[in-house]
């Protein structure tokens, strides 16, 4: 099958000359989620606003769903590939929660009664209910963040790119990006991710893409990219602090990966009776 | 280290106008010189508003209703401007993009220092030194515009350190940092503390602040719910999790063993502690 973001031999050089992504090469599939990794100034935002038109290449080519970005009108591109800013000032908002929510639905002329169960879906996973009539300039960044996502929610696109969409969310507004992104996932979506968030990529185990100084370095599942130590070094990464906790208890599983909470939490669930057995015998001689 | 009062705080209250009820409700806590606090609670707590009383942006710049006494090194802050406060108190806001100003990176960092009578050869030597120390070596004529996400954050920092105020505060100064940039803000905490400077940081990341900080303040709808060093308050996880909050993640585990598998490990608050910590249930 023809995978339905095609980029190839892609680099990017900004009008001041900066090269911010070289001869980049990647493939994403139906039904995927990628995370893009890497440090400051890799070339993750450069990259991910390539697939809705927002840049264009300056060589290669990139193709969404059998369009090619630097022919397609952003507008058609817009309607398949949705995009929350990683700075939500650059995202442009209508004055009021309200409409912007309403907006996108409208403008796909999507049936009255579908616009309304997406809107409200959208509002009870971000509890708008009281700011539907605030301005989103007046909101703070994180909230701003939260009205784009709950708009491309009510959009439901095809491609969701979500641009560092945990920074500055408490511990609730973490767990509610990642229950959307999970969301999308069920119901068939694409979805692409540019985060620092470690914790966040150890929930989803998904795919990710690792940039290092304007090219793509690694191509892999979070685990096996977890716990390869000279490219979490070349890359400026940190597996969650769970997982390295549970690279110093060598009494784990070593064929294992440990991302997350839960999956300690079942390894002991397993090992409990064993485990007593052990400290009996212990304590007893 | 020494031991007297960067910060005390008594019986702060403050109102924005047009409000029913005050954003800060009664807030009291010391800080000694040399201590770094962190500062946690959900969003819309009173995280920021509460820094911001530290440097008179509020009420000075950011109005409205403000009660109760605020001293900064002994002395009472409330006849001083915010310019009066900025060679003591230097502050790097939430929002790097908001900050910047100026059309070269180098400038931006010159721009702080204007106006502390710094001179020509000193500016440049802490321009230098600050992007060292911030990773962005090489960047001097670059647009702050033309900076990625977390190259503006980094820029933010380094504009506030050149000042080497006596107290840095800091709004998430990490959030859009990668994983090694978070660690070297935080060593950059734990730098300026052997200077005797002290810090103040907002953040969500916990895990970080538990290692780092002296002190963990925990705000929630305008209230101080918790003030005690970090063991003292991610031991505390009925309460935070009662205000939506979460512990750093090994802790977090611990308190999971506890209660679905009456596995006791303690509190550990670090991956050093919970290290030791699950060694006691170490098998063969
Ligand atoms: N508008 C711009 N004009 C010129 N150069 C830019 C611009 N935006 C970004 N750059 C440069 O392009 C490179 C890649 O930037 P990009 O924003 O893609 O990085 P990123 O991986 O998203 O970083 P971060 O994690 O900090 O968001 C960096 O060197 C950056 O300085
Ligand atoms: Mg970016």
């Amino acid at each position: 099958m023809e995978p339905f973001i095609k980029v190839t031999g892609v680099s990017h050089v900004y009008p001041n000359g900066v090269t911010a992504i070289q001869d980049v090469n990647l493939e994403i599939g139906e039904g995927e989620i990628v995370a893009v990794l890497g440090s400051n100034g890799s070339g993750k935002t450069t990259l991910v606003k390539h697939f809705n038109g927002l840049l264009k290449p300056t060589t290669g080519q990139v193709t969404v769903g059998n369009m090619n970005t630097k022919k397609e009108r952003i507008a058609k591109l817009s309607s398949l590939v949705g995009y929350v800013f990683q700075n939500p000032n650059h995202q442009t908002f209508l004055p009021t929660v309200r409409q912007e929510l309403y907006y996108g639905c409208k403008n796909l002329k999507i049936s009255e009664e579908e616009t309304e169960k997406r809107v409200k879906k959208a509002i009870e996973l971000f509890e708008l209910e009281n700011l539907l009539d605030a301005n989103p300039f007046d909101l703070n960044s994180s909230k701003r963040k939260e009205i784009g996502m709950a708009s491309i929610m009510a959009i439901s696109p095809k491609v969701v790119v979500l641009d560092e969409p945990t920074t500055g969310q408490d511990h609730k507004g973490c767990k509610r990006v990642l229950e959307l992104v999970k969301m999308f996932h069920e119901h068939g979506h694409i979805v692409v991710l540019v985060t620092h968030d470690m914790q966040l990529i150890g929930e989803l185990n998904c795919r990710v893409v690792i940039m290092n100084k304007s090219r793509k370095i690694a191509d892999d599942r979070a685990d096996v990219v977890f716990k390869n130590q000279e490219l979490l070094k070349t890359a400026d990464l940190q597996p969650p602090q769970v997982m390295e906790l549970a690279n110093q208890l060598t009494y784990l599983n070593r064929n294992e990966s440990y991302l997350t909470i839960d999956s300690i939490v079942k390894w002991f669930k397993h090992n409990k009776k064993g485990l007593e057995e052990e400290r009996k015998i212990g304590t007893g001689s | 280290m020494s031991n007297r009062d960067a910060i005390v705080v008594e019986n702060l209250t403050f109102q924005y106008p047009d409000t029913e009820t005050p954003v800060l409700k009664n807030i009291h806590f010391t800080l000694k010189e040399g201590e770094v606090l962190g500062i946690i609670g959900r969003t819309g707590s009173g995280k920021t508003t509460l820094a911001m009383c530290l440097n008179r942006l509020v009420p000075t710049v950011i109005q409205g209703n403000l009660e109760g006494t605020i001293s900064v090194f002994g002395q009472d802050i409330s006849q001083r401007s915010v310019a009066d406060m900025a060679d003591k108190v230097g502050f790097v806001f939430q929002e790097p993009e908001n900050q910047l100003s100026q059309m070269t990176v180098e400038e931006e960092i010159a721009f702080g220092m204007g106006n502390l009578g710094i001179s020509r050869e000193e500016m440049k030597y802490r321009i230098q030194e600050t992007l060292k120390q911030v990773g962005l070596e090489g960047f001097e004529k670059r647009s702050p515009l033309a900076l990625s996400g977390g190259q503006q954050q980094r820029l933010a920092i380094a504009s506030v350190m050149a000042m080497r105020p006596s107290i840095m505060i800091m709004d998430e100064p990490t959030s859009m940092l990668d994983p090694r940039g978070k660690n070297e803000v935080y060593d950059v905490l734990r730098k300026i503390k052997t200077y005797g400077m002290t810090g103040v940081i907002i953040d969500h990341e916990v895990e970080r602040m538990a290692s780092y900080c002296d002190k963990i303040l925990v705000l929630d709808d305008g209230e101080v719910i918790m003030f005690g060093t970090p063991k003292e308050v991610f031991s505390e996880l009925t309460l935070l999790h009662e205000m939506e909050m979460n512990a750093p993640q090994v802790t977090e585990l611990a308190d999971r063993l506890r209660k679905e598998l009456q596995i006791d490990v303690g509190s550990p608050i670090t991956v050093e502690e919970a290290v030791k910590a699950f060694q006691i249930v170490s098998i063969k």
